[in-house]
């Protein structure tokens, strides 16, 4: 099969057994590969270098508080969904040293390392996981302070999306207008089509270096049947997904519902364990240690994944201004769907349903919506904040 | 429907009241309950209410944002509740909480002011009687401060 | 999206990296009160400091030990000098209360907004502050006496526990003695040797003069005297859109990247510290926000 130059916009189709090809690619250009692999379990992101080590013929099984990897006849190499982790882990670790200080005569000296971060390539990034880099994007490189770690990984990552032709149990990505199809930001994005006769992937390429990438690659331009087919697959999983949440109004909705008993319902729940938090591809929540070595000689700043339902989140001296359960799920939620909207124009969430597996329980975001909604409190004032903010220098 | 008015009639608050103004307060009133942990009425919200307690217990409290809830005092039987229903700008001052099961007859505040601002006698009967309050409140609110029982001594 | 050979980001350039703080030096240390203390920073580069307005904040950072947010309550015109002063109520803070002159600590900053100065032009302006809460308003005042011409009445009222917490006793002092400026203090509780005023901050709200209808006021201190004495301007008739507070939160980055000091949709380390009440008037009564 030749090998085509193509251009953005163009789709291309791959054969399976080409697949290698892709990924060798992205080698020879330096780039560590991270794809999904099956670990204790489940699905989770790992440096990968060939595609037999893709989770090839696993699907997944979740709801609330539960996950579970199944075995198909298929030999899929993306059957399944989202696991545990997401792409932050890349982009944005779970730890990293900010700086060193050094005692000096004078007192101490601080300095940082020059970074060299690798070059990655993100295979198998799903359109929910997709818009939430771009939503991280926002909050770390498009502010008034950028942040610099978060843009030299960012400035080196390749990535190579992945459009859903199935959707899980707790996928509301729908409804959140961020999938199943992969939406801006990929250099490549693949639909996985498997029959009886044919295990092909339709290719898109959405950048010039996606579309050098894909030259090296062996494939063909894809014919309108086959983009046709891609397209069904697609439409047939935002069909199918497992949750819906309506979000029509939702910033007033929850700025009126601050009282709501449903609130006291959820904390009764609600264990406080974090892991919404952690396997949320889009909060960011973090915090800045200190430490020193025993001598005192040499101390360092690092920056560490948080949460704001620990208990010292919001402790300011004295005390912790959310103190019950209540309000720190309030707080989650009310960030996530409502004030995420003013501070950085967008919803703060995919519809990717981590939180709904992944929690112990079992709380549902969007049942509490849904709840909330049901049972709306009706002339309360709403809040506003007419203007974000006054008086910057 | 119980009757309101033996009910008024018999509460500490309004004793001595002339039988002419007690049934203009009955056309005020409502029985009202409130269960243990229920707000009466939340900081910043109008003051159209003020409640005479029958049964149960009252906490007067605000919040800090560290501190929590602060306790400032308590009303219970017989007591009477709110006094910001009565003094402009008609907005409650702090929250108000049952610390358990509370059975009250709630006055119209709005409508008992139009009532005084009518007929001045039976205002001048309603101010003495929350007059009286306020000073109560006062005097104890300031024994309080001293900090009696702290090192001060 | 990725470029080819972009790889090496430096972060020795302070401008780009906000979380690399600056050296400074402790010139001077004064106690206040039993547990209220000034510092007065100077960079150890020797560079010209830095410009802030009042009502900005700098993260300070103790060696080995952590690093505070503290409102800068100096004077806005002077850059070289950084005056802080804080209460030691936490590990860091009672640190700093042990520095000696000539010890270093590391500044990252300014941020956050601004008291609305500017935004006074013309008017009266009315500085309700309690206990600490002076301490971020002193540079407004600094700044106001500095163009005097430019503003209306300007009334401080200040109120404190007891006479032995009123910070800056000096400079009320000479404030007072002023005739372009209405100083008023009270305090809580007192001795016998107090012949000043009795009683919370607010009582002093109903005879200060100034017009309500030209009035800006700002307010500072714990969040229960501010709530006390919004209600207080509220009922002179000044309105909500022309009173500003302040609020506090936990601070890690100062940068709105941490996600700690959350206050409804604001970030206090940017959109705050400094409040247009009327923006945040229902979050203000509402519980655990």
């Amino acid at each position: 099969m030749a090998k085509t130059s193509q251009k953005i916009g163009d789709q291309a189709l791959l054969e399976r057994s080409h697949f290698q090809q892709l990924l060798d690619a992205l080698g020879k250009r330096g780039y560590k590969i991270a794809a999904p692999t099956v670990r204790d379990k489940a699905i989770v992101y790992d440096e990968v270098a060939s595609v037999e080590e893709l989770p090839i013929g696993w699907t997944d099984e979740q709801g609330g508080g539960t996950y579970r990897l199944k075995r198909q006849d298929e030999p899929t190499l993306f059957g399944y969904v989202v696991g545990p982790q997401s792409w932050k882990k890349y982009l944005f670790p779970p730890e990293i040293k900010l700086w060193e200080a050094k005692k000096s005569s004078a007192g101490f000296q601080v300095s940082s390392e020059k970074m060299t971060p690798p070059k990655m390539a993100l295979v198998g990034v799903r359109a929910c996981e997709l818009q939430a880099i771009a939503i991280q994007d926002k909050v770390f490189s498009e502010g008034e302070y950028i942040d610099p770690f978060y843009l030299a990984r960012r400035k080196n990552i390749f990535i190579l999306a992945v459009n859903c032709t199935r959707a899980g149990e707790n996928c509301f990505c729908a409804s959140m207008k961020t999938g199943p199809r992969a939406g801006a930001g990929f250099d490549l994005a693949l639909t996985e089509i498997l029959d009886r006769k044919n295990h092909h992937f339709v290719v898109e390429i959405g950048t010039e270096l996606g579309a050098e990438i894909l030259a090296e690659v062996s494939c063909e331009k894809a014919g309108e049947e086959i983009t046709a087919a891609a397209e069904k697959a697609i439409a047939q999983a935002s069909k199918q997904m497992g949750k819906t949440m309506d979000t029509t109004e939702i910033k007033q909705l929850l700025f009126r519902n601050l009282e709501n008993p449903r609130w006291d319902e959820v904390a009764e729940r609600c264990l406080g364990c974090c892991n919404c938090t952690m396997v949320c591809p889009i909060c960011f929540c973090m915090n800045v240690e200190d430490y020193t070595d025993l001598k005192g000689a040499t101390a360092e700043r690092r920056r560490k994944w948080d949460s704001c339902f620990t208990a010292d989140h919001s402790y300011i001296h004295g005390g912790s201004i959310r103190n019950s359960s209540k309000s720190r799920y309030r707080q989650w939620l009310t960030h996530k769907l409502a004030y995420w909207i003013d501070q950085f124009g967008t919803s703060g969430c995919v519809g990717c349903g981590r939180c709904i597996t992944w929690c112990p329980v079992g709380i549902d975001i969007t049942e509490e919506v849904r709840a909330i909604r049901e049972s709306a409190l009706v002339g309360t004032s709403a809040v506003s904040m007419k203007e974000k903010s006054h008086g910057k220098p | 429907m119980e009757n309101l008015e033996p009910l008024l009639a018999g509460h500490p608050f309004f004793q001595g009241l002339d039988l002419k103004h007690l049934k203009v307060l009955v056309g005020c009133a409502t029985n009202v309950v409130f269960n243990s942990g229920q707000f009466v009425f939340r900081e910043g919200e109008d003051a159209n209410q003020f409640f005479v307690i029958r049964q149960g217990k009252v906490v007067v409290e605000t919040f800090s944002p560290v501190k929590g809830a602060i306790p400032i005092h308590t009303r219970g039987q017989g007591e009477a509740l709110g006094w910001s229903w009565l003094i402009p700008p008609y907005k409650w001052h702090f929250d108000a909480r049952a610390y358990e099961l509370t059975r009250a007859i709630a006055l119209d505040g709005k409508c008992l002011r139009e009532k005084c601002e009518a007929d001045h006698e039976f205002g001048y009967e309603i101010m003495k009687r929350v007059a009286r309050v306020i000073a109560e409140r006062l005097e104890a609110c300031r024994v309080q401060l001293l900090d009696v029982y702290g090192d001060q001594g | 999206m990725a470029t080819k050979d972009e790889r090496q980001i430096t972060m020795g350039d302070i401008n780009s990296n906000p979380m690399l703080p600056e050296m400074y030096s402790l010139q001077r240390m004064r106690k206040e009160t039993y547990d209220t203390f000034t510092m007065e920073l100077e960079p150890t580069s020797g560079s010209r400091g830095i410009s802030y307005k009042p009502g900005q904040f700098n993260m300070l950072y103790v060696y080995g030990i952590g690093e505070v947010p503290i409102s800068i309550s100096g004077d806005p015109a002077v850059h070289r000098t950084l005056v802080h002063t804080t209460r030691a109520v936490g590990t860091v803070t009672k640190a700093m209360w042990l520095l000696k002159r000539g010890d270093q600590l590391g500044v990252r900053g300014p941020f956050g907004n601004s008291w609305p100065v500017e935004e006074s032009n013309g008017q009266d302006v009315v500085i309700v502050a309690g206990g600490i809460g002076l301490a971020p308003l002193r540079p407004v005042i600094y700044q106001l006496l500095s163009e005097r011409y430019k503003y209306g009445k300007v009334v401080l009222l200040y109120g404190a526990r007891t006479p032995e917490d009123l910070l800056y006793r000096q400079e009320l002092e000479q404030w007072r003695a002023r005739f372009d400026l209405d100083v008023h203090v009270s305090v809580d509780r007192a001795s016998g040797n107090w012949q000043g005023n009795i009683g919370v901050v607010t009582t002093l709200i109903p005879n200060a003069q100034f017009d309500p209808m030209h009035t800006l006021a700002m307010v500072c201190g714990p969040e229960i005297m501010m709530r006390f004495t919004v209600l207080e301007l509220q009922k002179r008739g000044i309105a909500l859109d022309k009173i500003y507070v302040s609020a506090e939160r936990n601070m890690k980055c100062g940068i709105g990247q941490c996600g700690h000091c959350q206050y409804g949709q604001a970030f206090v380390c940017k959109d705050g510290p400094v409040f247009r009440f009327d923006t945040i008037a229902d979050l203000f009564t509402k519980r655990e926000i």
